[in-house]
């Protein structure tokens, strides 16, 4: 298929009916609009379904159902819509449903603002619902990733039998750039579900189900997802930049301010200063021997967020005090810009370390 | 090569469009392209704006506080982006409806009468068409017929507003054009 110009939000949903997703459920809130409209007309032309829920809560329990039936299904939202999904992502993550779930981040707390944030990396990465469990969590710095990723996120949710998130903002859902769609399932070309409740027809009924009164059979499920999540670990991926030789400053930043970060050590590295990126592609699971072995390399990391500080947490228990990690965020919908935190990053490179 | 533009007006007057249009024909050119529209608040006091980034190598930012170029279609999208242009920049200003000189110095102002260009054309409607044509023809950033080819790609199946199209791009073309010279040994 050719390139096409598109907003990431459009590439998301074209990413899912690509890879033989034919179920949306989902309830609008800005800035994701564009996927639930996108797919409001597209599902129908493919012989799939688009359903506005009456709520957040209650999409997120028709994944449930339809993810129980064995169908590859998602939903998308935005930071308060999320929240109010949790209650289903919990019951998803104890049923072991695979579906999967965009996030297109805006600013918090509360209903916040429309303009894009990464203040939800806690909520996405350590939980957000009760119980223990754990999402994969992938996050698109490109209108292009964001596609490959979504179409990489349905098939991880069937390998692992789990809910996984596409963690984006508003930048990366608004923002169009050229965007080409590399294969293409149908829905009848997917693996079957052994498990899935598709009927009990000449077999013994499956049960799809988290509830368990026995503490004996809990404990056994629990410890059955710790080494499921334990697997999981396998999946840790994330992308360099100019990081070949030892650094003055290693900046870390996944989605958008990754691709913000690229121009600030362009112009970095024309002034002489060894600066470079390290980029999480998997915020959960954490790339974190990777992170640990460039950052070793580096004077200083600087941690960049549009968020008062979250994934920082992450990187500081990575590093360990080995080397000296400093924080740069702006919030409520505020976007650095690339001198903005070039400068940031000069200012620590003459700092001994 | 690496421009990042800022294309403003009302709702309704087009600037995103044309600022798809500036990207898709970027893109034919084989160049990494961004388009970002602004879609915080301020779009509810009914203003407008999208920023384009055209470059030789991948988009850091899809946004930008010191563009290389602007085009300003109404008053408010001059008063507000004027001041950020980088110096040598071009700044295509619709005359139209902006009834004031651009205050800078030290930037490529390209006055356009766009919405009466349009009008005379066969409709207002038009009058971004011209704007974008009159940015292309003193940039020179993308070829003009790029632009056409994407225009009929994107009205396909209807002629009229093709040729209408056409023939406003043509005419900014032309205007901006004469403001080539300027830009010369930059």
């Amino acid at each position: 298929m050719a390139k096409k110009l598109m907003k990431g939000c459009e590439a998301i949903g074209e990413a899912a009916i690509q890879c033989g997703c034919r179920l949306f459920f989902g309830y609008p809130i800005t800035p994701q609009n564009e996927i639930p409209e996108y797919l409001s007309g597209r599902l129908p032309q493919v012989g799939g379904t688009f359903v506005q829920a009456e709520s957040e809560v209650a999409a997120s329990h028709m994944l449930y159902g339809a993810a129980g039936a064995g169908c590859r299904c998602f939903t998308s939202s935005s930071s308060p819509g999320i929240s109010l999904m949790m209650e289903g992502m919990s019951y998803l993550a104890g049923a072991e449903l695979p579906v999967v779930i965009v996030n297109i981040m805006r600013a918090g707390p509360g209903l916040g603002g429309i303009l894009p944030s990464q203040s939800d990396y806690f909520q996405a990465t350590k939980g957000g619902g009760h119980g223990d469990y754990r999402v994969l969590v992938l996050a698109p710095s490109t209108v292009q990733e964001a596609a490959d990723l979504t179409m990489e996120a349905f098939d991880l949710a069937d390998k692992y039998r789990n809910p996984v998130m596409v963690l984006g903002d508003g930048l990366i859902g608004q923002m169009m750039e050229p965007v080409e769609f590399k294969r293409r399932i149908e829905p009848e070309e997917l693996p079957e579900k052994s498990w899935a409740t598709t009927g009990a027809y000449r077999r013994a009924p499956n049960i799809v189900n988290s509830l368990y009164l026995r503490a004996e059979d809990l404990e056994q499920h629990n410890l059955d997802l710790g080494a499921k999540y334990r697997a999981m670990d396998s999946e840790v991926r994330h992308d360099l930049y100019r990081t070949d030789d030892d650094l003055d400053v290693l900046i870390v930043a996944y989605g958008t301010v990754a691709r913000i970060a690229r121009t600030s050590i362009d112009a970095l590295r024309e002034k002489g200063l060894k600066v470079g990126l390290f980029r999480p592609v998997t915020l959960y699971p954490y790339p974190s021997e990777a992170l640990a072995s460039v950052a070793v390399r580096a004077k200083h990391v600087l941690v960049a967020e549009l968020s008062m500080g979250q994934m920082v947490e992450d990187v500081r228990a990575v590093i360990a005090g080995r080397v000296p990690v400093d924080f740069y965020g702006r919030v409520g919908g505020m976007v650095m810009t690339a001198e903005e935190l070039a400068e940031q990053a000069e200012k620590l490179a003459g700092v001994p370390a | 090569m690496h421009n990042e533009l800022i294309l403003a007006g009302f709702g309704g007057q087009g600037v995103l469009l044309i600022g798809k249009l500036l990207a898709y024909a970027g893109m034919k050119a084989g160049l990494e392209v961004t388009w970002m529209p602004a879609y915080g608040p301020e779009m509810r006091g009914g203003t407008c704006n999208c920023t384009v980034v055209l470059s030789d190598r991948q988009v850091g930012s899809p946004v930008s506080n010191r563009p290389h170029g602007a085009i300003v279609l109404n008053l408010q999208s001059i008063d507000k982006f004027e001041p950020l242009v980088r110096p040598g920049g071009i700044l295509v200003v619709n005359t139209s409806l902006i009834n004031r000189e651009a205050t800078r110095k030290d930037l490529i102002v390209v006055p356009v009468a766009a919405n009466q260009i349009a009008n005379d054309a066969g409709s207002a409607k038009a009058a971004n068409m011209v704007a974008l044509g009159a940015f292309i023809g003193a940039s020179g950033i993308v070829d003009a017929e790029l632009v056409k080819s994407v225009l009929a790609e994107t009205f396909a199946g209807r002629p009229k507003i093709v040729e209408l199209n056409y023939v406003c791009l043509s005419k900014g073309v032309d205007i901006g054009r004469t403001f080539a010279p300027a830009l010369a040994g930059r």
